[in-house]
């Protein structure tokens, strides 16, 4: 066991863990934060997506010890930052959800496809959220939402 | 005798140069401080020692010829949809750093190394079909200052040797199941003895077929 000092939606998080938790495990069981998702726990699916230091990653395979000082933004949090408001609004504006379980991780991709890109092409949408798996086959839906947010940026 | 012996010397060189521009073989100088005596035969039985480790799964799996990386020792396409992206970096909902982080991480299997990114697509090493290429192509590609970032011997030589993400294919990590990754066929200190003959011989390349 080891302990970390995390920073998780912009508060400081005191977790003690093993080095090899997966980030995702730390998120849901420690700080009970449930909003992440586990869905394959490979890194196949999207559901985990969570923001490292502004990167959308895969926290279902990060070990918390390769976390360092990064700061973590998690669904819970992600409202807080403009253009996730703009996509939460958005998700809901289009009706995006269905069971919803992959939803967390979907916004999560889809705000930082538009922070590096804002206004995405078709294509840039495919191959930016092409990871992020959904069983309900909300992608029609998911692709509106992010136009539409798009619309809404400057 | 000793002058004879000399010009014996000096006119099998050059039968030596003549042959092996007509087989179409191609050399550069040595490097700074490389040995003359380095033959180009050195050289090129060298440097079939290092496209076998060039074409091993550790390094050829990130110099593709597609939108795609692959992974495992059978070469598959890499899962997820991960595609090459801007600068082999990925695209923005899933760069290479979405998973790989700076070094190994051995409990959930996934590999890791500083800025872990695609090989740019003129240093691609096979086919658009995943297919290696031949020796004498990869080497051609190496070797060609407009496709590998300029580099010379020396240069090539010192990634070899110093590149963060060549020395990962001797400290590949774990595998999901826990097993270790399996490496190219030769150690990396026999890597960088192989390229140094190489370089010391002009980086020559095999003929084409």
């Amino acid at each position: 066991m080891a302990t970390y000092q995390l920073t998780v939606n912009g508060q400081r998080k005191q977790v003690n863990v093993d080095p090899s938790t997966p980030l995702l495990w730390v998120l849901r069981e420690d700080l009970k934060m449930t909003g992440t998702k586990y869905g394959c726990g490979i890194s196949a699916c999207g559901a985990c997506t969570v923001h490292l230091n502004g990167v959308a990653t895969r926290s279902c395979v990060v070990p918390v010890s390769l976390v360092g000082d990064r700061p973590i933004v998690t669904i819970e949090g992600v409202g807080n930052d403009p253009v996730g408001r703009v996509v939460q609004n958005a998700w809901v504006a289009k009706d995006v959800v269905q069971c919803g379980y992959c939803q967390s991780g979907q916004i999560m991709s889809a705000v930082a496809l538009l922070r590096a890109t804002p206004k995405p092409t078709d294509e840039n949408i495919e191959e930016s959220m092409g990871g992020n798996l959904c069983r309900c086959a909300t992608y029609v839906r998911i692709r509106e939402a992010i136009k539409n947010a798009s619309q809404k940026l400057k | 005798m000793f002058v004879n012996r000399r010009l014996l010397l000096k006119a099998f060189l050059l039968i030596l140069a003549v042959v092996a521009a007509g087989m179409g073989l191609t050399a550069h100088g040595p490097v700074e401080g490389g040995t003359s005596r380095t033959t180009v035969a050195d050289g090129l039985a060298a440097w079939a020692d290092v496209y076998s480790v060039l074409i091993s799964p550790r390094c050829i799996n990130c110099h593709t010829a597609t939108n795609y990386p692959q992974q495992g020792d059978d070469r598959h396409r890499h899962f997820a949809n991960v595609i090459r992206g801007r600068g082999g970096r990925g695209v923005p909902g899933l760069v290479c750093l979405s998973c790989h982080q700076d070094q190994n991480a051995d409990s959930t299997g996934v590999p890791g190394g500083p800025g872990w990114h695609l090989a740019p697509l003129s240093m691609k090493w096979q086919d658009t079909n995943d297919l290696p290429l031949s020796s004498a192509e990869v080497c051609r590609a190496v070797t060609d200052r407009s496709k590998n970032e300029n580099m010379d011997g020396r240069a090539l030589l010192k990634h070899h040797e110093e590149a963060a993400l060549v020395l990962w294919a001797w400290n590949p990590g774990r595998r999901p199941d826990g097993t270790m990754r399996t490496m190219p066929p030769l150690t990396h200190a026999q890597f960088v003895a192989a390229t140094r003959t190489w370089v010391e011989a002009g980086t020559p390349c095999p003929p084409a077929k």
